[in-house]
């Protein structure tokens, strides 16, 4: 059950490996919203970093739901270059509450997004 | 002062009993609002405060806050609007708010007009409306089954700005006059948007402030300093924080319509959707924001979602610790082998087939929050094991914790030829959490405004 991660490093986390989309946010943050869904933003520091993240040969609907495990069809993203945003939203795999819930507000789900290395500039995935 | 020029609302707060400094209300009045709004309930804590009709805040916290704003509102002579009582907004929740309301004005002197609205609904009345066609799923829920209706403990619908308007008609003069809407479970954005729709104020701008406010402080630079007070025009919105050090700015203003939706741009009512695509966000100043080009599409079909919860068994709780790296380095082989031995047991000291219980043990500190999706490989310094067994009664729920009572102070690894001793947390280890609540509707149903609500109107001090 503790196998690698599509997409994730298995490195340790800030200072060391490589540069991850956390690295470069203000903030990566998700919550839920109302009982059925989840919802995750990437706030970018600034136009370079939110170019990245909103690339979608980068981060797609198909790369969230290798990281979630979820249905990429059910995948919904927002680009938002005025705020430097990316949203993605979708529906919660485990229903608020319930025995296998572990995480109430769905507010630390945001982690395996914010540790996904970043390809490395000038090269494309 | 033109009243159909502008309405001014005050936000103090994202939840009443979340409390706020004095300063700020009077702050809020000092700069003309008209009416104040605050929001008491979310479903975002759970379905335990649905099912169990109980509140999350404490009725001490909602007399201190409900004291400091019935004082204001009778003393600006504007009127307070609570939505969502009781955080679930049932039957209960409006009259356990209004009994604190009418046991603070008392004490207080004062004896506002009060009208409450019932929002809570009828499995019977709902089945009809489900079997005329008038009941359509949200994604990701599927169509309504009759006995999902049935096995609910509560029902809600989450009413729009007219019942409030309706309430606040029926109190007196459309906008004049201190008086109280307790309303029970209403859109978080039907509690600012009542009075300056009634005034005539344009739905789009209306409708985005009110998204706006809705979580009081969280629009602004300091989510905790407090509220917020919002001025809605004909041509759009301006907003600034009660809290003079704090600061609205076009990014954390724009930045809230992200908060807890699934889309940022359009947003569904009641009456229709909230298209914020074109809206522009100027800083005024350092702490003021003007919002226009917010808009509003009326539906052709009005409609009204259903909030449900459902009894889902009973729980109880155990919790240990380890901090024996033998064991940190092997917690995986550790706790498989929990599983299966307590699986085990529970076969052959309690004869339960595994339909009758389930369990979820969590390795706080290893990869309980995130589990199979945790990209973290580190051994743990320390791990918390979290039982949690859930069971047709609470009896059986016990018993099965009992059974695994000492798998959770002895259980060696695989590998390990002694026992180990591990550190509870607390004796009894074992907690009873009581039923387990689940929401089970995501729905909504055609209707009219005010078809599936209850005005009442009483004195205040009654």
């Amino acid at each position: 059950m503790n196998g690698p991660e599509p997409g994730v490093a298995a490195g340790p986390g800030a200072g060391a490996g490589p540069v991850t989309i956390g690295d470069l946010a203000l903030e990566v943050r998700s919550k839920n919203a109302g009982p059925f869904w989840v919802t995750m933003e990437l706030f970018m520091r600034g136009a370079d970093g939110y170019a990245l993240v909103a690339d979608p040969s980068f981060l797609d609907e198909y790369v969230v739901a290798g990281l979630y495990r979820v249905d990429p069809g059910t995948v919904q993203m927002f680009r938002i270059p005025s705020l430097n945003v990316v949203k993605i939203s979708f529906p919660r795999p485990v229903t608020q509450g319930s025995l296998r819930d572990r995480d109430m507000h769905a507010g630390q789900h945001h982690v395996p997004l914010a540790r996904l290395p970043v390809p490395s500039r000038g090269e494309h995935p | 002062m033109n009243a159909t020029e502008r309405v001014s609302v005050l936000v103090p707060a994202g939840m009443l009993g979340a409390g706020f400094a004095e300063a700020t209300v009077e702050r809020g009045l000092a700069l003309g609002a008209d009416v104040i709004a605050v929001d008491g309930g979310s479903t975002d804590s759970g379905a335990h405060y649905l099912g169990s009709s109980t509140s999350k805040s404490t009725a001490g916290a909602v007399a201190r806050d409900l004291r400091s704003l019935i004082k204001a509102a009778a003393r600006a002579d504007i009127p307070l609007i609570i939505g969502s009582c009781g955080t679930s907004g049932t039957d209960d929740g409006v009259d356990w708010v209004a009994d604190i309301a009418a046991r603070v004005m008392a004490e207080e002197g004062l004896d506002l007009p009060v009208a409450r609205i019932y929002a809570e609904q009828q499995a019977g009345t709902l089945e009809e409306m489900l079997g005329a066609g008038r009941v359509h799923p949200l994604p990701p829920l599927g169509e309504l089954q009759v006995g999902t209706l049935e096995s609910c403990a509560h029902i809600v619908a989450m009413m729009g700005h007219e019942p409030i308007a309706a309430a606040l008609e029926e109190l007196g003069e459309a906008g004049t006059g201190a008086r109280v809407v307790l309303a029970g479970r209403a859109t978080d954005t039907a509690l600012a948007a009542a009075l300056p729709l009634m005034r005539g104020m344009p739905a789009g701008p209306t409708w985005h402030a009110a998204k706006i406010v809705e979580c009081g402080g969280q629009c602004t630079t300091n989510p905790r300093a407090g509220g917020v007070f919002v001025t809605i025009d004909h041509h759009g919105f301006t907003i600034e924080p009660l809290d003079p050090e704090s600061a609205c700015t076009p990014i954390s203003v724009a930045a809230h319509m992200l908060y807890e939706t699934v889309d940022p741009f359009q947003m569904r009512e009641p009456d229709g959707t909230l298209d914020v695509r074109e809206a522009t966000y100027v800083a005024l100043d350092e702490r003021t924001v003007r919002v226009e080009g917010s808009r509003f599409h009326t539906a052709e079909q009005y409609t009204v979602k259903l909030e449900g919860a459902r009894v889902a068994g009973f729980e109880t709780m155990s919790f240990t610790a380890i901090r024996d790296p033998l064991i940190l380095a092997d917690i995986d082989a550790w706790a498989d082998l929990l599983r299966t031995t307590l699986t085990q047991w529970v076969t052959d000291k309690l004869a339960l087939s595994e339909d009758e219980y389930a369990f979820d043990i969590r390795l706080y500190g290893h990869n309980a929050v995130l589990d199979d999706l945790e990209p973290a490989t580190a051994p743990p310094r320390e791990v918390g094991v979290m039982l949690l067994v859930n069971a047709v009664d609470q009896a059986t729920a016990t018993a099965v914790a009992k059974v695994a009572n000492p798998l959770m102070l002895h259980l060696p690894t695989p590998r390990m030829d002694y026992l180990p001793s591990l550190a509870f947390a607390t004796s009894p280890a074992e907690v009873e959490r009581g039923p387990a609540f689940e929401f089970v509707l995501n729905h909504v149903v055609d209707t009219t405004p005010l078809e599936m609500f209850r005005i009442e109107r009483r004195a205040g001090g009654s």
